[in-house]
């Protein structure tokens, strides 16, 4: 107990980073699958085949590889190289963002077709057919699955340690070993996140109320 | 004055051919009724009126306007062609009140206040002024193809184009939705029903057009064309029918 009570403060900065990475990677990470989707759904194939070649890599590959090889693999280049933050940053937000995409895409695919023709028919051009009409119906209904993705990025956070990331599962490692109290912080650990990822998933249902479709 | 002039046109689905070749002219304050058995060819017609259906071959003129031809914008053009479709295609996301101020806000740079005073008229005239606020989740069928008739109104279209507007819709909403379009009519608007409506289309059709097989096989005043039609397919038709 008192382990747990002398490492809790460590492990609260450590939340603080972890917390820092997750919310610019998932913001990144949406616009880059609401970018991807749009590729995807827009009429000229080679976007269509940027899209899918890059949602393809992302979900055909482990994230510690995806993670590898932006940290180490970029590293090669001088341009390229980053911090290990700033590669965990990028690698979540990626990741996120190839499967944000799908449902950013099969969400607009499920708006039906007689929405996007009466829009039209007022002479809407379609981006703002997208903006008004198809994408606000498109979040509301993607919102579960969306709330889903965000959990499992946050989780995937904490691969970050690997790279040396002094996010919460690190602070959580440095404690273990310095304590040799394995048993007390790693379970005061799982006890944080499944805390972050309770709330996450208390404010998801909130704002799911909120933006009930009528 | 010429509204609508159709020549040629022909559209496929893939290998489908569902119209052939139809020309046709539609005169300013016109109602022109569309009839014919399903899959003729009459909704796709009517589709291409404002290019919600590519045209494959031949062209339409709004208002001597080529909107076959990509130069010409169709957005613009389709900002004085309303359409009110079967399914009635409201926004389920917006109140009433937003259904019919969207378009004249975010295309005529219409300010609020203007919108909704020009909704609240729109909806007096389809009887729907107390239901601005409620979502089209909360209303009848027959309430929701007025609310649809009201925001293709909002624009000021010159042209308005009905897609079977009564035919998802309970019996007794149909009155309600026939008395708007009969209002509208009479206070000249340019008007292509297509509708299993004949009481409508003998009544308020200065022309019914009957298609059949991708062709207008036959059109004429309603009086002629349902009491004395020309064609055998038309008589074939009208014989299941009335």
């Amino acid at each position: 107990m008192d382990a747990m009570i002398n490492a809790l403060p460590y492990l609260l900065e450590g939340l603080q980073i972890t917390l820092y990475i997750f919310f610019i990677a998932i913001i990144f990470g949406f616009l880059i699958g609401l970018l991807m989707a749009l590729l995807r759904l827009s009429p000229f194939k080679i976007l269509n085949w940027i899209s899918k070649i890059f949602v393809d890599a992302i979900r055909g590959t482990p994230f510690i590889v995806q993670l590898f090889f932006i940290y180490f693999g970029l590293n090669s280049f001088e341009y390229l190289s980053m911090d290990n933050t700033t590669a965990g940053i990028v690698t979540v937000a990626i990741n996120a963002g190839a499967y944000f995409s799908e449902i950013i895409r099969a969400g607009i695919q499920s708006i039906d077709k007689g929405q996007t023709e009466a829009a039209r028919s007022l002479g809407l051009n379609s981006t703002q057919n997208m903006r008004h009409i198809v994408l606000p119906q498109a979040f509301r209904r993607m919102l579960p699955t969306f709330t889903n993705q965000a959990i499992i990025s946050l989780k995937d956070t904490s691969l970050l340690s690997v790279i040396g990331v002094a996010d919460l599962t690190q602070e959580g490692r440095i404690q273990a070993s310095a304590t040799f109290q394995a048993f007390e912080i790693y379970l005061l650990l799982g006890i944080i996140y499944f805390i972050v990822i309770y709330l996450l998933s208390m404010l998801a249902s909130f704002v799911e109320r909120k933006f009930v479709l009528r | 004055m010429t509204m609508i002039r159709v020549e040629n046109l022909k559209k496929s689905f893939g290998d489908l051919e569902v119209i052939k070749d139809m020309s046709t002219v539609v005169e300013e304050k016109e109602v022109i009724c569309v009839i014919g058995p399903s899959g003729s060819g009459k909704s796709t017609f009517l589709r291409c009126l404002n290019r919600l259906e590519e045209i494959t071959d031949g062209h339409v003129y709004i208002e001597g306007v080529d909107i076959t031809d990509p130069k010409n914008n169709i957005n613009k053009i389709r900002q004085d062609v309303g359409m009110v479709f079967q399914q009635f295609n409201l926004f389920p996301h917006k109140t009433v009140m937003q259904n019919v101020t969207l378009a004249p806000m975010k295309l005529k740079g219409l300010d609020k206040a203007a919108a909704e005073k020009k909704a609240y008229e729109l909806l007096d005239k389809v009887g729907l002024r107390e239901k601005a606020q409620a979502y089209p989740g909360e209303l009848s069928g027959g309430q929701k193809q007025r609310v649809a008739i009201a925001r293709a109104l909002a624009m000021d279209p010159k042209i308005m184009l009905f897609d079977e507007p009564t035919s998802a819709l309970d019996p007794e909403m149909v009155g309600d939705v026939l008395d708007v379009m009969k209002e509208l009519a009479r206070e000249g608007m340019t008007m292509v029903v297509v509708t299993h409506e004949m009481g409508f289309a003998a009544e308020m059709g200065d022309r019914v057009l009957f298609i059949d097989g991708g062709f207008i096989v036959e059109e004429n005043v309603p009086k002629e064309l349902f009491g004395n039609p020309q064609h055998e397919r038309t008589k074939a038709f009208l014989s299941k029918i009335l």
